[in-house]
């Protein structure tokens, strides 16, 4: 009685054998690291590999591993001293066509890389970083779309003469159009039937003599609309993101309108965030030299211009037409005027803005072009107990200057303040534009040094608790307690293997799962030997003992067991971030305890006890 | 009923009244004072901004608060975190103001003073988040509620699930009574510990109600009260030792996890306690009182059903 079978103790060691290999990486622990990645056109490749090296033998850096994956470059270092001095050297040997970003590189030996065992994915709380949750603006992008629409209505009814007086948009959404005459309206109404089968019209009543036509994109266009503005926007974000150069960043959509952006070890949270939020664009537009400036701040703004300030607060008027947008920019560098030293950058245009651009100043050499910065914001506030939408715009013409050739393809922009808000213009303006703006509605960083500590007293708190679980266990179950110390230890490796095997993301309150994992998880096996001790009272055998109590007490563990994972299920569901760590070690936990408690145990008290005669049983 | 095997026998529901009492004691507190003093949300809930910073050496809170006065943070909480060198600063929500900016803005001014400063934490949630969540974790905690009561009234009997809630109930009510009580902070974290403490509790009570079922198909005479008696006599040292091993780990984090998890740990430890206590003095009287008998558990095959008719 009471004997397993071999091919169970063949099951358990080769579960404890690979919950043991996958656990092990984790006691390696990270080297400091820089992991290099193509910016743009660039490839990296072993040629990257070998500048890399000369790029730190020159600076004299010793580096303990390079490995080149796909599409990146992982350079190891011995500290972290080391590794920033590096940072500095690769970038300047690589230049600007590559991303370096400080990174800790997994120390894995290599003979367990093979089986692919990696450490545990830290979480942010524990390595430090920036998280933030974004949220578009929608407003924004479908009035951004009708808009477009104005433009496209208007070309189409112009193209086929059909005569109207203006269109415009509504304060509600959507679009009215004035034709001259109920025939014209008819035929308009044909017209964009035919051409937009997405808009709904509708003729509203109103006085007799007006032709009105009310316009607004239909349910599923305004679905599409906001589908394209978070997509877009995910995707500028991921663009910024690696102009900024952070390693293993996460962009995720959370919702229909809200985005995470997650930035392990970035520390300068003040610039992720104007880098990430900001909306800016630039515009060209001639100055209007026929009006004058004073009439315009007087209130007598002329038809087709508009009142700009300078940075230094000074007025200028600009035309109203746009010569070209930030739209065709496809790259921008940060550099220095040649003649004057003073900060600027770099734009190269695609071909079509290229052509549309010389077309445009071919006219206007000697006249005065402006460069006006554009920004929108966006900000959710509260008044009266509302939540209001705030929004802003600055515009600002960040420099005014005489065409004294036709511009074509590249060209630059001077007038900026200082070095940093070139080399921001111009990672913006390579990155593009957000299709919508975006607002930060929550942030949370850590610091690297509070990121250790939790770390720190996180294991402090697992090792202790472990401790004392152990010494309890053992002083009050004597053999039996063993036993179950031994499968509470397995219990521990296989949740890290698990953890690190489905790359899951350990959390503070991930550890703290794990910590109350270490305290319940022996519940099953005091279950089964109270049951043991019972059937012992009962008068029963000691082998019959054993056998019912393991029997006898599954039944009552299983249905305890579901329903705890049921919490942890609805915890995992409602959860954001940490609190979902906490949620999957829990239910790791669980499910672990299940096999440690009952089998593992069973197969040592089998082993010691099994098979014999026994008189009496200490438990 | 009487069992000469068994190793206790106390008559815990012999003082189901007296229990009952406790309870209802400890639950008009916590009502009491959630109505009075409400929860002391932290600002995962409310919105606001939150920055701990930690200074070389140990700082004076008037220090601190000195520098913030000159500026728009005048109205901010100040206050140590775990130790004098740690600073928590908070800002709440301002009328007409809003900007995840604010933490950068503070950070500057704190950066300008002689200290050298270090940024530990910065937390952002803007309103919109914050009434979110709270929406959120109430649901989540129905959802659960929801989906233990169709669990239990499947796998063992209606009356069961009753009982099993009542006590779930018991124990949030209490646990978040504590915490208006002590006014301690009542964060994110903190509600994923009383999603927790419904799982430990409800693994206590369902031990018990194992037995109780158990007990009732085993044995052939015997009032419900005395089985159910009986029953949380047997389960009464598994109860005690997985509350002990469950509370002496919890002890450990509490003390050595640092202060960003104390308020998790506390809330545990004290549904722990609670929850222990419920499954015994809350979840069977309350089943008992819903008058679950011999017939409710019985197997349902049709000819086991007749012969317990039968005398």
């Amino acid at each position: 009685m009471n004997r397993y079978s071999f091919w169970k103790y063949l099951l358990i060691i080769v579960i404890v054998a690979v919950g043991s290999l996958y656990a092990l990486p984790n006691l390696y622990g990270k080297d400091p690291a820089l992991q290099i990645s193509a910016s743009r056109s660039a490839e990296v490749s072993e040629l990257t590999g070998f500048s890399v090296e000369e790029a730190l033998d020159k600076a004299g850096i010793d580096h303990i591993g390079m490995d080149l994956g796909t599409n990146n470059l992982v350079v190891r270092f011995q500290d972290e001293e080391s590794q920033l001095k590096a940072q500095e050297a690769v970038k300047e040997a690589l230049g600007r066509s590559y991303t370096v970003a400080l990174n800790l590189a997994p120390a894995t030996p290599d003979w367990l890389r093979v089986f692919g065992a990696e450490p545990m994915y830290l979480g942010l709380d524990l390595r430090g970083g920036v998280h933030f949750l974004m949220e578009v603006d929608m407003e924004a992008a479908v009035a951004k779309a009708d808009e477009r629409y104005i433009s496209d209505i208007r070309t189409q009814l112009r193209d086929n003469r059909i005569r109207y007086k203006t269109i415009t948009r509504r304060r509600e959404g959507g679009l009215l159009i004035r034709f001259r005459d109920a025939d014209q309206r008819q035929k308009g109404i044909a017209e964009i039937e035919d051409n937009f089968p997405e808009l709904e019209l509708e003729q509203p009543q109103l006085d007799a003599g007006e032709f009105h036509l009310a316009v607004k994109l239909n349910e599923a266009a305004v679905k599409e609309t906001r589908r394209l503005a978070l997509q877009q926007n995910i995707t500028t974000l991921r663009k910024r993101v690696n102009e900024l150069g952070v390693a293993e960043p996460v962009i995720q959509q959370q919702g229909l309108e809200r985005v995470v952006v997650q930035l392990p070890g970035v520390q300068d949270t003040a610039r992720a965030k104007d880098i990430l939020g900001a909306t800016a664009t630039l515009e060209f537009r001639m100055t209007d030299q026929e009006h004058d400036v004073q009439d315009a701040l007087d209130g007598r703004v002329p038809a087709g211009a508009k009142l700009y300030y300078e940075r230094s607060g000074e007025p200028v008027l600009l035309k109203k037409q746009v010569m070209l947008t930030g739209d065709y920019i496809i790259d921008a560098a940060a550099g220095f005027d040649s003649v004057t030293g003073s900060p600027n950058v770099s734009i190269t245009l695609d071909g079509k803005g290229a052509k549309r651009f010389s077309d445009a100043t071919a006219d206007e050499v000697g006249r005065n072009m402006a460069v006006v910065f554009i920004e929108n914001k966006t900000e959710t506030v509260e008044r009266d107990g509302e939540m209001v939408k705030r929004k802003e715009t600055i515009e600002e013409v960040i420099n005014v200057a005489t065409i004294r050739e036709q511009l074509g393809k590249r060209f630059q922009i001077t007038g900026l303040d200082s070095t940093e808000e070139a080399r921001d213009l111009a990672l913006l303006l390579r990155a593009g534009a957000l299709a919508a703006p975006i607002e930060i509605i929550e942030e949370r960083t850590i610091g690297p040094s509070l990121g250790q500590d939790n770390i720190d007293k996180g294991f402090m708190s697992v090792q202790v608790g472990f401790i004392l679980v152990l010494i309890f266990m053992a002083v009050w179950y004597k053999a039996f307690g063993l036993a179950a110390d031994v499968a509470l230890a397995l219990n521990l490796v296989l949740i890290v293997a698990l953890l690190s095997l489905l790359q899951a993301t350990l959390t503070l309150p991930g550890i703290a799962g794990i910590v109350l994992t270490v305290g319940m998880a022996v519940d099953a096996n005091v279950l089964i030997f109270q049951r043991i001790r019972e059937e012992i009272r009962n008068g029963n055998s000691p082998q019959a003992s054993i056998h019912a109590g393991y029997e006898k007490a599954f039944t009552t563990i299983a249905d305890a067991n579901i329903t705890t994972l049921f919490a942890a299920l609805v915890l995992f569901s409602f959860g954001t971030g940490p609190i979902k760590g906490f949620a999957v070690t829990l239910s790791l936990g669980i499910v672990c305890s299940m096999f440690t408690a009952i089998m593992v145990t069973r197969s040592i008290v089998n082993l010691i006890y099994g098979g014999r005669k026994l008189e009496k049983l200490v438990i | 009923m009487d069992n000469p095997t068994q190793k206790f026998h106390l008559d815990f529901m012999g003082k189901r009244r007296l229990a009952f009492a406790f309870s209802v004691l400890l639950i008009s507190a916590s009502i009491v004072s959630l109505v009075t003093q409400k929860l002391n949300f932290g600002i995962d809930f409310t919105g606001g901004t939150l920055v701990e910073v930690g200074y070389r050496q140990a700082v004076e809170l008037d220090q601190v608060r000195s520098v913030l006065a000159a500026t728009e943070f005048s109205d901010a909480v100040v206050q140590y975190f775990g130790s004098a060198k740690d600073v928590l600063i908070r800002v709440a929500q301002v009328q007409g103001k809003n900007s995840a900016d604010i933490s950068d803005a503070i950070i500057a001014v704190l950066r300008q003073s002689d200290q050298p400063v270090e940024v530990r934490r910065v937390e952002f949630v803007g309103p919109q988040v914050g009434e979110d969540l709270k929406e959120d974790g109430g649901l989540a905690m129905i959802y659960a509620l929801i989906m233990i009561f169709i669990y239990i009234a499947f796998r063992f009997q209606r009356l069961f699930s009753v009982g099993a809630i009542a006590a779930l109930v018991h124990d949030v009510i209490i646990t978040i009574g504590f915490f208006s009580i002590m006014q301690m902070d009542f964060d994110l974290t903190v509600l994923a510990a009383l999603l927790a403490v419904i799982g430990y509790s409800l693994n206590d009570t369902i031990v018990v109600f194992d037995r109780i079922r158990e007990n009732f198909r085993r044995v052939r005479k015997g009032a419900p009260v005395d089985i159910i008696n009986a029953s949380l006599n047997q389960t009464l040292s598994r109860t005690l030792m997985t509350s002990l091993t469950t509370l002496l780990v919890l002890t450990a984090l509490f003390f050595l996890g640092g202060e960003v998890i104390r308020p998790f740990s506390a809330a545990l430890i004290v549904g722990v306690i609670i929850g222990t206590y419920s499954s015994i003095y809350v979840a069977s009287p309350v089943t008992l009182a819903m008058g679950i008998s011999k017939q409710d558990l019985m197997p349902v095959e049709k000819e086991g059903a007749e012969k317990d008719r039968s005398p």
